[in-house]
């Protein structure tokens, strides 16, 4: 049979860094093909060629056996193929049709009608005159797939579509490809989530470090044997936590309520949770339901005005009203879920990041930087957490992602906090350094602090910790236990529990 | 073949060193290009503009003198503007510092004793940091845009300066004349250099630049301000405060400009008049830029801007060159710098025309 799509040699180099290199790659007709791989593997580079975003420096593609080499996105269509890329680009101020519209012709009622009958035929079912910005996530990945099918493709490329899902919807989603699928509309699709793709795919391309690793039957291989085709290794193991029971409340919120300035922000209301000395705490919830405002008013970044100042307590204390440096004072430390411009500036040395919040460990002398205590402290925090870098004066903007989570995570462990919170831990960050970096948390937990962390990936949270709280529209779940909390349940309050059921 | 231009790991001192060269090589060569479509012989200017005034100790010595001004002022708004607070009114503190400095011969003419120079010069720091603190509380409480304060302040400026010189402060000996009463002796700074107009004034704008350099290089203050200019959000996270950075460095920039603006009335000047200042205020923004906000690099703009002054007003005479001919070279000179700042943070890099065809 003629492959859909066939690549051959493919390279792609930006610079100095390669990030295609040799691949070879062919999707069959009517099937569901996975593109494996870790953050910076090189899977959206190829995408990008496949769709026409680059060119490829070497190498050849065919499809359905001819010759072609799409120069842009509006080439790689009209070939048939479509793209749904992590982040939707959609405009929130339109309709559904409109939105539609802008890329596809034709007259608006006729348009409806299309997205209607599409919609029932693939389980995408949407409503074309609703605005976008009253949609929920899970919706508005709807409009971008039937956005594509409209165009009537033969190619459906993917881009890490389960992460912005709850459980329950994710299931559905794949129920909509395998119909997909089934009418001769094949599927590429890009993750790193094993257990889905071998309950998705029936191809699996696997890259690392921008080669072609592997290519398998996923049904036919266990996870922990795909993981060591993506990493190259085995799966590193997690540290086990000890029994413990948690101690002193180091942070109490109480009934916090905020109210967004801007009118598509998410406000918060209503917000009670505990961190314990000697616990871990997650956070839970699909990105923008408030995770980045919870943050800055746990952080300090943005504080409460002084008549709520009970609302936020850090070891009994009122917080509320108190900037990020006063809270950093008494035993706080955060990373944020930016890394580059927030958690570090890029411009500067890892040095200079480390006076970012270190500056009160005996770093100043009479209002001067002493350059001798900065560098030593940072050739500790690159030592302690094997970040790879060649020294102290390394711009922090050179250091690939994984590596600046370490040093960050690092400069913050060091100030010796009893209370650490976390946003995003892992994202865009390698298996090794993640593990790395969930063995700290653990091994914080243990020796007695308080960790607060908000994550998207739910399988991080039940592998680190004690019991966790889902975030959904600017409400917080009550506390739920840990093992004892499936992930369906969790899955549940992540689309806002039976509520919202028929949102979806 | 195609060219890239890839972002450098580290930023490039060498770069940063080469930019401004290079820029006054490309400003001067493409001006001689203009020098010659519009008549004047383009080696006579080129030599009437940067090498004549170079020539002896009379004319080098005013060098000095435009150079006093556009040093202090520059050193205090770099400050501002790596923090990204844009003061663009340092041309109407400097005019307040004068105003301010003026206040002392003008109501007591007659008074004499050391202290007179010096306290005209801590009232000349103060009327322009009390110019610049208008904008700053502004920023800092209604987040009303500095540069749009800053400059429509240094309107209001001059219009006070107009107000005071044909009004109350005019000399009533100086025939109806829009100018003050001319200063005592004891009112008028130090002369430097004997037989010269350099005054110790030269000598603030140096000790300036020495205070800048440990100040932006060394001190944690000046580590928050470069932290809140490069990254906000990261000064944020760290709890630095942003309306903390925006009175500093609108503070600094206004003591800066008005301690200059007093020293030109007890300098040079000798009185408050009118043409207080010749658009250092301005002129000092280049400054700055040209000198890569970096202290040490200021040092040397602010020579080669002094440079360019004289040196225009003597290719003006000897060369015939037009007052417009010499604001163009100066205006090249900030785009050709402004072109090269870019490869301090990249390198241009030759791609190969995109692989085998397919």
């Amino acid at each position: 049979m003629v492959p859909l799509l066939s690549l051959a040699g493919v390279s792609k180099r930006y610079g100095t860094v390669a990030a295609n290199t040799a691949i070879d790659l062919n999707v069959m007709p009517n099937s569901i093909h996975a593109i494996l791989g870790e953050n910076g593997a090189g899977k959206s580079t190829l995408m990008k060629l496949i769709y026409g975003v680059e060119v490829p420096d070497e190498g050849t593609m065919e499809w359905q056996g001819r010759s072609v080499r799409p120069g842009s996105p509006a080439e790689a269509r009209s070939l048939g193929v479509g793209m749904v890329f992590q982040h939707f680009s959609l405009f929130e101020t339109l309709t559904v049709a409109e939105n539609i519209s802008l890329i596809v012709p034709g007259k608006k009622a006729a348009l409806a009608a299309r997205i209607r009958d599409l919609g029932r035929e693939f389980g995408l079912e949407v409503d074309p005159g609703a605005m976008v910005h009253s949609l929920s996530v899970g919706e508005r990945q709807r409009v971008e797939i039937l956005r594509c099918l409209m165009l009537e493709p033969k190619l459906l490329i993917l881009d890490e579509p389960t992460s912005v899902l709850a459980p329950q919807s994710v299931e559905r989603l794949f129920e909509t490809l395998r119909r997909l699928r089934d009418r001769g509309v094949s599927i590429l699709f890009i993750s790193h989530k094993l257990e889905e793709i071998r309950a998705l795919c029936d191809r699996a391309t696997i890259l690392r470090a921008s080669r072609v690793t592997g290519e398998v039957d996923p049904r036919a291989h266990s996870a922990a044997d795909l993981a060591a085709l993506m990493i190259g290794r085995a799966m590193p193991a997690p540290l086990p936590a000890e029994a413990r029971t948690p101690g002193e409340r180091l942070l109490e919120v109480s009934g916090l309520d905020w109210t967004n300035d801007d009118p598509f922000g998410v406000s918060l209301s209503g917000i009670t949770m505990e961190v314990r000395a000697g616990e871990i705490v997650g956070i839970a919830g699909i990105s923008g339901n408030g995770q980045q405002e919870l943050a800055a008013l746990i952080s300090g970044e943005r504080r409460l005005p002084d008549l709520s100042r009970d609302v936020i307590r850090m070891g009994g204390r009122p917080f509320g009203h108190l900037g990020a440096a006063a809270r950093r004072k008494t035993g706080f430390a955060f990373v944020p879920e930016e890394r580059l411009g927030r958690g570090a500036v890029p411009e500067m040395s890892l040095a200079d990041n480390t006076l970012l919040t270190a500056h009160s460990r005996g770093l100043i002398r009479r209002g001067l930087i002493d350059r001798r205590a900065e560098a030593a402290r940072t050739e500790r925090t690159i030592r302690d957490f094997d970040v790879r870098t060649s020294g102290p004066q390394a711009e922090a903007g050179a250091l690939s992602g994984g590596n600046l989570q370490k040093f960050i995570m690092g400069r913050e462990i060091l100030l010796d906090p009893d209370l650490l919170f976390v946003a995003q831990p892992t994202w865009g960050v390698d298996i090794g350094a993640a593990t790395a970096i969930r063995h700290r948390l653990v091994a914080m937990r243990n020796a007695g602090k308080a960790i607060l962390v908000i994550s998207e990936e739910l399988e991080e949270l039940f592998e680190i910790c004690d019991r966790l709280h889902v975030l959904h529209h600017g409400h917080l779940s009550p506390s739920l236990p840990l093992p004892q909390t499936t992930a369906g349940e969790v899955g549940e309050w992540m689309i806002g529990a039976k509520e919202a059921v028929d949102a979806l | 073949m195609r060219y890239r231009l890839i972002r450098r790991d580290h930023a490039s001192t060498r770069a940063a060193v080469i930019a401004p060269l290079a820029a006054l090589v490309l400003a001067m060569a493409t001006s001689a290009v203009l020098f010659a479509i519009i008549g004047v012989a383009p080696g006579a200017a080129t030599y009437a503009l940067l090498v004549e005034p170079l020539a002896d100790w009379g004319s080098l010595s005013e060098v000095l003198l435009k150079m006093g001004p556009l040093l202090l002022i520059a050193q205090g708004l770099a400050i501002g503007f790596r923090a990204r607070i844009f003061n663009i009114g340092a041309e109407g503190q400097l005019i307040l510092g004068a105003i301010f400095a003026s206040a002392i011969p003008v109501y007591f003419p007659t008074a004499a004793g050391w202290w007179i120079w010096p306290a005209m010069m801590v009232m000349g720091a103060l009327g322009g940091a009390l110019w610049a603190a208008i904008p700053a509380f502004w920023r800092a409480r209604l987040n009303a845009n500095e540069i749009l304060v800053t400059l429509m302040l240094s309107l209001v400026a001059t219009q006070v300066l107009n107000y005071l010189l044909l009004g109350p402060w005019k000399d009533p000996a100086g025939f109806n004349f829009p100018q003050s009463v001319m200063f005592q002796w004891d009112a008028m700074l130090p002369v430097l250099f004997p037989g010269t107009r350099v005054n110790i004034s030269f000598l603030f704008a140096l000790v300036a630049t020495l205070a800048a350099f440990v100040y932006m290089q060394r001190s944690f203050q000046g580590y928050q301000l470069l932290v809140g200019g490069l990254a906000p959000r990261a000064a944020g996270y760290a709890g630095f405060e942003e309306s903390r950075a925006i009175w500093l460095s609108l503070l600094i920039g206004g003591a800066a400009a008005g301690l200059a603006g007093a020293a030109e009335v007890a300098g040079p000047i000798g009185q408050l008049q009118r043409s207080v200042s010749t658009g250092y205020g301005y002129a000092a923004i280049i400054v700055a830029y040209l000198g890569g906000l970096h202290p040490v690099g200021i040092l040397f703009s602010s020579f080669l801007m002094a440079l360019l002054y004289i040196g225009g007003d003597s290719a003006m005479v000897t060369a015939g060159l037009p007052v417009a001919a010499v604001r163009t070279v100066q205006g090249l000179l900030l785009v050709f710098y402004l072109g090269g700042l870019t490869f301090i943070r990249y390198c241009l890099v030759a791609v190969e025309p995109a692989g085998k065809p397919v």
